[in-house]
């Protein structure tokens, strides 16, 4: 220990003098050790040092880190808030937290407490982390930099108001969430206000509210995530300039669950996703300017509910199979494309064999159309009344918009 | 009585129409199990025609049987009989074998590919939806004297309960569309037997949450066991109800 002390002494000497810690110094943490607790180890190291916390339960009440420390958890320690406290808080910039076991934080709906929190911080890392029965799980506020990589999140939300966020970022810029598991808490991801961040091979499951939620946050991309069996699916609003590529959202399967709601979005891509098994595939309202392409539709009840409200949206070259209705919308005015795609309800023909219909295709139906404007019509659905009335309508077109048609629709599915 | 169930039973069983029934509904139920990648959702394109040839076939069938039965009818109430006992045996009769029908039919293959609770209800449903549709021939048969009138009336009545209803429904929802229609609707299906059975069985499959919050209202009821219960003895209620008055019809009918 004294060895250890005069270390650190010389270490602080000489970054006193350079402006840089040459030597960085190595705490050990374990039970045996003189430094039992992770906080007695960060009150005596300095920044650039390094904690390697040996295998254990910490109850640290509240860990704050307030210097620029790597720790590295062997075996997985834990660390347990007792129910009561925010475990561990992150307050100084360059700090990384690899491999603990955070577990049981406190709860209150005032204060938030996180099982891990980055307060103001740039350039924290916090990977390979365990969370499990925490309020809200890794918590960013005003911080820039940050990558969030591989953790496990785990809770056990009942209900909305009694449990946090999974990933929750709030006033951020350039994080990088990648490769983290998330189940079990309101939403699984939560970005307010983030802005130029990535959010990458994530897999967000059983979530009460949403997989991911999503405002205010500008130029974002997100891609390869899954997305299945949230409350109520992926909540895209209120923001401009969001990618989003090859995702996976899949049995959102409920009265009120979309595969993807988008509320007043623009400039947005849509690539490549997978839509399966959703009461709605994608919910737009008042979208505009977003490309929808290279999609498949499986299995969704809606594939796609665009409001009247969308103007210059364009789908193509999507591929839509078994759902109960492809496309809904509420009003007649029709300021979108839809062109050449793949409808496996389209029963043209193609005489030139260019492998394109020659008939364009209405999506829309007589009956998807009575429901939008009268929702309890609904209890007509698969009743010999509806089918005669859509196959009139297919032949006669009166209620549905004229417009909103497929002037390509494509032969066979496209290899996506 | 037996022995006059057994006689009509019988001649029933030999007359080809309710053998190609059975052999009409096993094609269609297999078809569609095999057509369809799910089998949920080979249940769910079997409900549409269920509900269509069931009613159908039931409600002409029995027509027409009971105006060419005429004959027999009247040497059998020469006989020391109860008109009761020879109306009441008329309709086991034809109850019974085109039930049988259907559980031959639709009932087995339903059981092989969907052997679940779902699919017993809706074995269940074809079975009441055959007993209803009997019924209601009996007391088109028993109004009129006149063959073509008869089967006139038989077939409006199945016409009305498919699709006008539907129809009337759909213009009541547009009428009243700014009232809350969720709780009268419940009671307005009561009065279709069709719809009755379509909606308890929509309500147990997937397709239940596209519904929204009319199939959520729907669901509070008929899900529950005590609504299931209720929908059950609706359903009866369609069977008693018509037979009763044709009872008490044919009870004072001029021969």
């Amino acid at each position: 220990m004294r060895l250890i002390s005069l270390l650190h002494l010389f270490s602080i000497v000489l970054f006193s003098i350079t402006g840089a810690p040459l030597i960085a110094a190595t705490y050990q943490v374990s039970k045996l050790s003189p430094a039992s607790s992770i906080q007695q180890a960060i009150n005596i190291s300095a920044n650039g040092d390094t904690i390697i916390v040996a295998s254990g339960v910490y109850y640290e009440k509240n860990l704050i880190i307030n210097k620029s420390v790597t720790l590295i958890g062997v075996g997985y320690p834990i660390v347990d808030g007792e129910g009561k406290y925010e475990v561990v808080s992150i307050k100084s910039n360059f700090v990384k937290l690899d491999g603990f076991k955070v577990q049981h934080s406190g709860y209150a709906t005032l204060q938030d407490p996180a099982g891990i929190k980055i307060y103001d911080a740039h350039n924290v890392t916090i990977c390979n982390n365990v969370l499990d029965d925490t309020f809200f799980g890794i918590y960013a506020q005003y911080a820039k930099n940050c990558v969030i990589k591989n953790n496990r999140l785990t809770s056990y939300g009942k209900e909305e108001q009694q449990i946090g966020n999974g990933i929750h970022c709030w006033k951020s810029d350039s994080m990088q969430i990648i490769g983290n598991t998330v189940s079990g808490h309101r939403d699984g991801i939560y970005f307010e206000f983030v802005t130029n961040s990535i959010i990458w091979r994530n897999i967000s499951t059983k979530n009460i509210r949403y997989g991911l939620h999503f405002m205010f946050s500008h130029n974002d991309s997100y891609i390869t995530n899954i997305f299945s069996k949230n409350g109520a699916g992926v909540a895209v609003m209120f923001t401009h300039g969001v990618r989003m590529f090859n995702n996976t959202f899949e049995e959102n399967w409920g009265d009120a669950a979309y595969g993807l709601l988008l509320k007043e979005i623009s400039d947005s891509y849509i690539d490549g996703n997978h839509f399966k098994k959703n009461t709605s595939g994608i919910f737009m309202e008042g979208a505009s300017r977003i490309t929808v392409k290279r999609n498949t539709f499986e299995n969704n009840g809606w594939a796609i509910k665009i409001q009247a409200s969308c103007m210059d949206v364009t789908v193509t070259q999507n591929n839509f199979f078994g759902n109960t209705f492809d496309v809904a919308t509420n009003g007649s005015l029709v300021l979108n494309t839809f062109n050449g795609n793949y409808w496996d309800k389209y029963d043209g023909y193609d005489l030139n064999r260019d492998k394109i219909g020659d008939i364009p295709y209405h999506p829309i139906s007589m009956y998807a159309m009575i429901i939008e404007k009268n929702p309890p019509a609904m209890i007509l659905y698969r009743s010999i009344m509806v089918a005669l009335l859509d196959k009139t309508e297919k032949i006669l077109p009166t209620l549905t918009p004229e417009n909103l048609k497929d002037e390509k629709p494509l032969m066979k599915p496209l290899r996506l | 009585m037996n022995k006059v169930i057994k006689y009509v039973f019988i001649d029933i069983v030999r007359n080809r129409i309710v053998l190609a029934y059975t052999i009409l509904l096993s094609i269609i139920s297999f078809s569609v199990f095999s057509l369809e990648d799910t089998s949920a959702k080979g249940l769910l394109s079997l409900l549409n025609l269920i509900l269509f040839i069931v009613p159908l076939v039931s409600i002409i069938f029995s027509t027409i049987y009971i105006y060419n039965s005429s004959e027999f009818i009247e040497l059998l109430v020469s006989q020391p009989l109860m008109r009761k006992n020879i109306w009441l045996s008329l309709f086991s009769g034809l109850s019974i074998s085109l039930t049988l029908a259907f559980l031959i039919g639709a009932g087995v293959p339903i059981m092989i590919y969907q052997p679940n609770a779902t699919g017993c209800i809706m074995v269940v449903m074809g079975c009441l939806l055959s007993l209803i549709f009997v019924a209601i021939a009996m007391m088109s048969a028993v109004s009129t004297r006149d063959k073509a009138k008869g089967i006139g009336a038989a077939i409006f009545l199945w016409l009305y309960f498919a699709v006008i209803f539907d129809g009337l429904v759909l213009f009541l929802l547009f009428q009243f569309e700014d009232y809350p229609l969720e709780k009268p609707m419940m009671v307005i299906s009561a009065l279709n037997p069709i719809d009755l059975s379509r909606i308890i069985v929509l309500l147990r499959l997937d397709v239940s949450a596209l519904m929204g919050y009319t199939g959520a209202v729907f669901k509070g009821f008929f899900g529950t066991q005590s609504g299931f219960v209720v929908s059950l003895l609706v359903l009866i209620l369609w069977v008693a109800a018509p037979l009763a008055w044709s009872v008490y019809k044919f009870d004072k009918k001029d021969l």
